[in-house]
């Protein structure tokens, strides 16, 4: 199967606000897709209703070439998804959370043993198995969320904004981690308003902007549609402003008419760039 | 069938595990109340009274029974899903599964069956240790049972509409407090006046509450409220099927 999701003209309304407005989105198999916008784009809801969270009011959704109003159950048998925040019960250990969603996959008691194991280790977990979820620091959480998230072995993990709230040092083990669940043949579907993220993780980038995809493709072309140059200029209290251009020596003409005081840098253009030469928007909060 | 169950096994296992982590905690907080009920209508105001020509404390342990298996199962099982569902969002995780709403509903209401029917017994196992009129038999297990059951939907009804904890609470001062007091528990429904009559039969818990106290002390029993409550219960289910289908 080439697309592991294909969404055609999906549309969900909240009362009077549309927050997915005939969104058409592909992901192939075997990639790490990334949804990058703003907070309040829609990029949460569309990972909602592909999870089955969420109904809508217009469009198809197939997950694995299921349909998910018609099929849902063999639909969620395929996913796998980690929310912004943690879900995991708080009343129970890793272990006992691990064997919850074993039970809930109908996975057998031998199985669920064997994976236990093997995704404990896989992630790191294995000594902290018994601990309550509570006492786990946020980075520690979030693995405990994807092991859990894994032990039914789902061809497709979502992670909707996975490194928000973590510190550097844990945001890069995640990134690791999701590297290597994909080296493994996982399919990846990313949401995350941080351009750096979906640049280091990213074969693919959408553009999402209240409901709608602006544009798609890998983060260096979308990155080269603006330019290969970025100049950042500020200068006499007036707002800092861009230009891009195709090459570094183009910039440096320009920057050489700018008048003297100028404050000015030149850099590779970036997916920020691109977004907001695209919609007018900022991204949101950048690192 | 056999996949029914494991479904629901799957469902009710975290509520069980949640029991065994916090065993003494729940057990305390189940039987406080009833037994305070029964200390203060049964020992305090009721010594030495008769009512209906039986003493007043073996007419009044089957309506404290009946109205444990009220505020317990419908607290136990309100105040998990809420939790769940509003504050751990672990909830989202069970309805991502493929399971049926159906299995779900069900696995969800055994918490508040397992507490409501162990409070239910502690307080029943004491009213016929103190009074010989009450009896067990088969109809009063079925009786609390079935009572257990309904009030576990109410609860898990209760949970899937609330918005906040502070619905649930609102939910219980509006709706379980006054069933607590007037349907039956404390004294006959036949003493309110007759348009207020009306409505207490309108109340799953004067059903209960009749079944319960007919079975424990041996009287014709009532079918027609057997039955009412069966209707009451199953249309809490049915509900919550369709909230889940609809809403979730």
């Amino acid at each position: 199967m080439e697309n592991i999701i294909e969404i055609k003209g999906l549309v969900k309304r909240y009362d009077d606000k549309v927050a997915i407005d005939g969104l058409d989105l592909t992901v192939r198999t075997g990639e790490i897709f990334g949804f990058l916008g703003p907070n309040g784009a829609g990029k949460t809801t569309t990972v909602r209703v592909m999870s089955t969270l969420a109904d809508f009011d217009c469009g198809t959704v197939y997950i694995c070439g299921h349909d998910i109003k018609k099929d849902p159950s063999k639909a969620k048998a395929c996913i796998g998804m980690i929310q912004q925040r943690i879900s995991l019960d708080k009343d129970l250990t890793i272990r006992e959370n691990m064997i919850l969603y074993s039970l809930y996959h109908k996975i057998s008691s031998a199985e669920r043993r064997r994976r236990i194991d093997a995704l404990s280790e896989y992630i790191g977990l294995t000594e902290y198995m018994d601990n309550m979820v509570d006492t786990l620091s946020g980075g520690w959480k979030k693995r405990a969320a994807i092991v859990c998230a894994l032990i039914h072995e789902p061809k497709i993990l979502f992670l909707d904004e996975p490194t928000v709230g973590l510190d550097t040092q844990a945001r890069r083990l995640l990134w690791d981690i999701i590297r290597r669940l994909n080296n493994d043949g996982t399919t990846i579907f990313l949401t995350t308003h941080y351009i750096e993220e979906a640049e280091a993780l990213c074969d693919r980038v959408g553009i999402i902007n209240r409901g709608k995809l602006i544009d798609i493709g890998p983060p260096e072309d979308l990155c080269s549609r603006v330019g290969a140059t970025a100049v950042e200029y500020f200068h006499n209290g007036v707002k800092t402003q861009y230009r891009y251009f195709q090459n570094r020596e183009e910039a440096n003409e320009f920057v050489s008419t700018l008048p003297e005081g100028t404050t000015v840098t030149v850099r590779r253009t970036n997916l920020e760039d691109s977004f907001v030469e695209l919609t007018g928007e900022s991204v949101g909060r950048v690192r | 069938m056999i996949e029914f169950l494991k479904e629901v096994y799957a469902v009710m296992w975290s509520d069980l595990r949640f029991m065994r982590h916090h065993f003494l905690n729940i057990f305390i907080m189940s039987i406080m109340s009833p037994l305070l009920y029964l200390l203060a209508f049964g020992y305090g105001m009721g010594r030495g009274m008769t009512y209906e020509d039986i003493p007043y404390v073996a007419f009044v342990v089957p309506g404290i029974v009946a109205l444990t298996t009220l505020s317990t199962s419908f607290s136990s099982t309100s105040t998990r899903i809420n939790v769940q569902r509003l504050y751990y969002y672990s909830f989202d995780e069970m309805m991502m599964s493929p399971l049926r709403n159906s299995a779900i509903i069900i696995g969800k209401s055994m918490m508040g069956v397992i507490r409501g029917s162990i409070s239910g017994g502690i307080i029943l196992l004491i009213g016929l240790y103190i009074t010989p009129d009450l009896h067990l038999t088969p109809l009063l297990i079925a009786s609390i049972l079935i009572s257990c059951f309904t009030f576990s939907f109410l609860g898990i009804m209760a949970a899937l509409l609330a918005k906040s904890h502070q619905s649930i609470s609102t939910f219980s001062s509006l709706i379980i407090l006054p069933m607590t007091f007037l349907c039956g528990t404390f004294f006959s429904v036949s003493l309110m006046p007759g348009a207020f009559q009306f409505l207490l039969y309108l109340l799953p818990l004067t059903h209960a509450s009749i079944c319960i106290r007919a079975s424990a002390l041996d009287w014709v029993f009532p079918w027609t409220s057997l039955l009412i409550l069966l209707a009451f219960c199953a249309s809490f289910f049915l509900i919550n099927v369709y909230i889940l289908k609809t809403k979730m």
